[in-house]
């Protein structure tokens, strides 16, 4: 696939803080887009952005984690670093979306759920555990898009959806190389080495069926030709909405589920590569 | 980022030859809590305690199993998988060989169905001793399929939770079984099932963030490790020191997010209390 951006290069790509973050694709793809805010339990987490939008006729509800465009708005938003409250936020917005038969969209860009002593009072774990169980029975088609960086269960919590899309230079995967060669090879150094290994490219994952769609991107995003592919993912939306809008609320349900339930790459103990794997 | 807290626990007793959990090899053991040498025979007869300082070792499957199933009513479920090592790592697949050898498990979570006093429930318990419990491809699968197997069977589902999260040498796959295993669980809730979340030392990461936190009821062992992330990654990021018990089980009560600290040697008798209290309005 003409010239080869290592695994790595794509890393350093999806973390430039220079790359576009969710709220300059939302504003290109969505008319009308109005931010509507908090948890309705402790404060509003800005590291989530939640709200309401539409595409000609049709309504959307959006959830999208939200990296700092400059150092100021990088600290309001904890570096797109979701405390709990932001995934308890997302909850509330995915029941409205169901109530009001809305499909929902939802833009990945994190670096994970933030570490800290609040996030775990608060029960880090439970908000991240409860928004993949809230996603995976909404009755109304969901559609996530790994626009940078997706990492670990902070990524996942929002991405529990019918068709995943990824950026060709967004990366996904279980957590950083950093900590990925750190943990499994005691060595923190061999970080580009595990970049290459974890499967964490657009590529990688769509031969693995963890992504639906890859869309394209220019080496480098430019205000130019971030319009070309803005449009572009408006029109794959819509074509996916297009798709499932024959689907009944059970059959939409039932889609997200065997999509997860089916990912194994597994066989039987001894087989050699009789895979199961989907 | 989780394993590495659980990691500087166990560098602490080297001196316990080679195995850290549950009661090491020899006829001696280590409190890790006291420090006291005491006769390994001691801490089995009581429930893996610490008859010192009351500190709980790890359990394997084998005494978990005893402790809380009627002897003789365990049937595991025929699952013979394993995985495809998709991220292709030279040592992965020889890794899981030698530890099945050694450990005489087939994965991190053994799962099937038994009784608790009488009462007929699907159980799934993990073990630290392969791999950290971290959950993979298998352990996801293995957990789905339980969970699945309590809504065919119409039964309860009781899960005991030790784990580092998910497993690293799985990547995307592991990170995918949290929300493979939360999806079966919102299957189970539709049914009008019992699920009983039991966590034990220490339970962190994907597996917190997954079916551990999705209980209808939580319970914990006392004193026990419970987060999301591991306490060094947040020490790093915070640049402090944490405080005293935090992410003990008894934090996590204080703070509400389990309902029950129940002690090992009263953990079926409450089990079995939870199950009759929740078979409908009339016993």
């Amino acid at each position: 696939m003409k010239t080869e951006i290592s695994a790595w290069e794509k890393v350093e790509i999806a973390r430039n803080p220079n790359r576009k973050t969710a709220l300059d694709y939302i504003e290109n793809i969505f008319e009308d887009f109005i931010e509507l805010h908090g948890d309705r339990g402790f404060r509003d987490d800005k590291a989530m952005v939640c709200g309401l939008a539409r595409i000609e006729n049709q309504n959307f509800t959006i959830i999208a984690e939200q990296k700092g465009r400059t150092t100021k708005e990088n600290i309001e938003r904890n570096f797109g670093m979701p405390n709990p409250e932001s995934y308890r936020k997302a909850i509330r917005f995915m029941k409205q979306a169901e109530k009001f038969g809305r499909p929902v969209i939802t833009f990945i860009d994190t670096k994970g759920a933030y570490p800290g002593i609040g996030a775990e009072e608060r029960g880090q774990g439970e908000a991240i555990a409860k928004s993949m169980f809230e996603m995976a029975k909404l009755k109304v088609p969901v559609i996530a898009i790994v626009i940078g960086e997706g990492s670990s269960g902070g990524a996942l919590a929002i991405a529990v959806a019918n068709k995943v899309f990824m950026m060709e230079n967004a990366i996904y995967s279980i957590l950083s190389p950093e900590g990925y060669s750190s943990i499994l090879w005691k060595d923190s150094s061999r970080y580009k080495e595990a970049a290459e290994k974890m499967k964490l490219t657009a590529k990688d994952l769509y031969d693995l069926n963890i992504i639906d769609k890859i869309i394209k991107e220019p080496k480098k995003i430019t205000n130019e030709n971030f319009k070309k592919i803005t449009e572009n993912i408006k029109k794959e939306i819509q074509s996916e909405i297009a798709k499932m809008s024959s689907l009944t609320k059970d059959e939409i349900v039932n889609d997200r589920y065997q999509k997860f339930r089916n990912i194994k790459c597994l066989k039987e103990i001894g087989e050699e590569e009789n895979v199961i794997k989907k | 980022m989780v394993v590495d807290k659980i990691k500087k626990r166990e560098t602490k007793n080297v001196n316990n030859k080679k195995s850290k959990i549950d009661i090491p090899i020899g006829k001696w053991v280590k409190c890790e809590a006291c420090k006291e040498i005491i006769y390994k025979d001691f801490v089995r007869e009581n429930l893996s305690i610490c008859p010192n300082c009351g500190h709980y070792f790890r359990m394997h499957i084998g005494k978990r199993l005893e402790l809380v199933i009627d002897e003789g009513t365990y049937k595991k479920f025929d699952l013979q998988i394993e995985t495809t090592n998709p991220l292709g790592l030279e040592d992965y697949p020889k890794k899981l060989k030698a530890l099945r050898e050694k450990t005489g498990l087939e994965e991190a979570v053994a799962c099937g169905t038994g009784k608790i006093k009488g009462e007929d429930v699907v159980i799934c318990i993990m073990d630290s001793g392969f791999l950290m419990g971290s959950m993979g491809a298998v352990v996801g699968e293995k957990i789905t399929y339980a969970i699945e197997q309590a809504i065919e069977l119409k039964l309860p589902i009781i899960i005991f939770s030790v784990s580092g999260g998910a497993r690293m040498q799985e990547g995307i796959i592991s990170l995918m079984q949290m929300a493979k295993t939360s999806a079966a669980l919102t299957k189970l809730d539709e049914a009008g099932l019992l699920y009983i979340s039991v966590l034990t030392d220490p339970t962190y990461g994907g597996v917190t963030a997954s079916f551990a936190s999705l209980g209808d009821i939580i319970l914990a062992e006392p004193g026990a490790m419970i987060g999301f992330a591991g306490q060094r990654v947040i020490e790093q990021t915070i640049g402090e020191q944490l405080p005293e018990g935090f992410q003990t089980a008894e934090f996590l009560l204080e703070h509400g997010f389990i309902d029950k600290i129940v002690e090992r040697k009263d953990l079926k008798d409450t089990i079995h209390k939870l199950l009759i209290l929740n078979k409908g309005g009339k016993t």
